[in-house]
């Protein structure tokens, strides 16, 4: 019990030391909603680097990837090396800078805004902040999941699922009230060092008491040969680059991650952060996923629907310590949550709440009944998700690959957007509204319920997977090709305005 | 748009795609040679990640801007 009410307050602390930069954060932070929302656009390379790094690490970094290494082999961290170091650099330029500049020309807060200015359509704006936030619950829903199981797994069943999911649902609520992009990104950057800085205490540790690397992979060849062998089990050549792709692109999409798109301050500051994703995404990947691979060798006992990494800390280290990294986790399902949540109140009431009010140009005001219906779309929103996260279905990585890979399909139709003077509005909306028809129709099996009720057998379905490669990315290269055939056979509306995405960079130095 | 931009980021695309295409090294595809504690297939990635380190600081230095900044 002692050990218990140690660990608890080791997890307590460091959120209280979170939320205290957060709060001094806050007493930065400007009334305007360019400054809520995005810390007035002026974020160095650490900052930006260490809000992209820590939003894009979630409980998956820390439970999903680790469990997965821990009962089908290390290839994972080939997906991620490929998915976040290079795919997801790649398109930081590629998506990111061009985004940057469009943002910075134009004053744009959200990619909604982004796209509803250039093809004159309130409704396209808002389509696509209805879509994001669609399913950004699902993802939402999945880090209050790995808070309830961390601190169920950490006492040992002695803490109920629902107060940790709820306990960290309550915290991200206080956070996002108070503090925006800046305290935000404050957090961030101390999670993410602070996460870099256990994952190599704790394979440190553990290799020293298993006796080193070599004796702890000896082990793995003894007891599951096959781990060592690239490929094999669930690691299909398909599947991998369907996995890195889909969510590479996703991930772009995603709110919070699309949004950091416009907070750099300089273009200096993109451009260092370019080269540090490949070695940024080594550092942390190989140290978590290996943990879980050699706890297999080491024959690490994990409870039903536990995690490897508290088990495997708990069985070569100090309690001391696993709460610690337990905290650790915490900390990457808080800084993505509450980017998610920021982010999320920000498409509602730009996108959303003001078009449908016709008060879409309405004057900023964070303080104003715009900030208000932010923060009661917050509770709400968070509130949902978390009754959900009690009864939800699915594994953390299903449900979490679902939202990565529905945010993909919006990846190509707005790259084609960026690059092609010649899409139109129909185009534009063909390929979005068709690529996530599809994708939902694909992962929600409606089809075979709808043929259920009204031929009373379930005649039609579509495909689970195209040769090896997954719906998503048969969504994508739909919602491509619509997205180029329909502008082709369409001329621009009343409205389009393909000049502001000409940028030539010279006013960014 | 320049001739020689263009060509530019013709170059910087095939690197693009190669960079991403060999991060899984799929010649050594169901290989389980282990050197140092680590398959080899996991050395490969974490050079080929530090060489994608490399390519990309070349690109910043060199071809910034390319694709995107219209002249």
């Amino acid at each position: 019990m002692a050990e218990t009410t140690l660990q608890l307050g080791i997890v307590t602390g460091y959120l209280l030391v979170a939320l205290g930069v957060g709060l001094l954060a806050y007493r930065l932070t400007d009334r305007t909603a360019e400054d809520y929302y995005l810390a007035s656009r002026t974020f160095g390379t650490v900052v930006l680097l260490f809000t992209t790094f820590a939003t894009l690490l979630s409980a998956f970094t820390f439970f999903g990837g680790p469990n997965l290494a821990y009962s089908a082999g290390p290839e994972w961290i080939l997906v991620m090396g490929l998915m976040d170091g290079i795919l997801f650099a790649i398109l930081w330029y590629v998506l990111g800078y061009k985004q940057w500049l469009v943002g910075r020309k134009n004053g744009y807060v959200t990619l909604g805004e982004m796209l509803g200015d250039r093809f004159g359509s309130t409704w396209l704006r808002g389509a696509v902040a209805a879509i994001s936030i669609f399913w950004l619950f699902p993802y939402v829903m999945l880090q209050q999941k790995g808070a309830g199981q961390a601190i169920v797994g950490l006492t040992d069943g002695a803490v109920p699922f629902w107060v940790g999911a709820g306990g960290i649902t309550l915290f991200m609520i206080l956070y996002v009230a108070i503090a925006g992009m800046r305290g935000v990104a404050w957090t961030d950057t101390l999670q993410g060092l602070f996460m870099l800085g256990i994952v190599w205490v704790a394979i440190g540790w553990v290799l020293s008491a298993a006796g080193g690397a070599t004796a702890a992979t000896d082990a793995v060849a003894a007891s599951n040969p096959e781990f060592l062998r690239l490929g094999g089990g669930v690691y299909s050549p398909q599947w991998m680059l369907s996995t890195a792709i889909s969510i590479a692109f996703g991930v772009t999409m995603f709110p919070q991650i699309n949004q950091r798109f416009f907070v750099a301050r300089s273009k200096r500051v993109l451009k260092r952060t370019l080269s540090l994703w490949p070695v940024l995404v080594v550092l942390l990947f190989v140290p978590a996923f290996m943990l879980g691979t050699w706890a297999a060798g080491l024959g690490v006992e994990v409870p039903e629907g536990g995690n490897v990494v508290p088990a495997v800390l708990e069985a070569y280290t100090a309690p001391w310590f696993t709460a610690v990294v337990v905290a650790g986790a915490m900390a990457a399902m808080m800084s993505s949550s509450d980017s998610m949540l920021l982010s999320g109140a920000s498409y509602l009431t730009r996108d959303l709440y003001r078009p449908l009010t016709g008060r879409a140009d309405a004057v900023d005001d964070a303080l104003g009944g715009e900030a208000t219906v932010a923060r009661i779309g917050v509770v709400i929103f968070a509130s949902l998700s978390f009754v959900a996260s009690l009864y939800a279905p699915g594994t953390l990585v299903q449900i979490g690959d679902t939202a990565f890979s529905g945010f993909a399909q919006l990846a190509l139709p707005v790259l084609v957007a960026l690059y092609w003077d010649g899409t139109t509005k129909w185009g534009i909306s063909a390929g979005i509204g068709g690529s996530q028809l599809f994708y939902l129709l694909s992962t929600f099996e409606v089809l075979r319920y709808l043929s259920e009720l009204l031929l009373g057998r379930p005649v039609v379905a579509l495909p689970a997977d195209y040769f090896g490669w997954t719906p998503a990315i048969a969504g994508m290269l739909l919602g491509l090709a619509l997205t180029l055939a329909v502008s082709r056979w369409t001329t621009n509306s009343a409205g389009e305005d393909p000049s502001v995405y000409a940028v030539t960079g010279a006013e960014a130095d | 748009m320049s001739a020689r931009a263009t060509r530019g980021g013709w170059v910087w695309a095939v690197v693009a795609v190669l960079l991403s295409a060999l991060a899984i090294p799929w010649f050594l595809w169901r290989d389980g040679t282990v050197v140092a504690g680590l398959p080899v297939w996991l050395w490969w990635h974490i050079g080929w990640m530090l060489l994608a380190s490399v390519a990309f600081r070349v690109f910043v230095r060199r071809a910034w801007g390319v694709g995107i900044e219209e002249v």
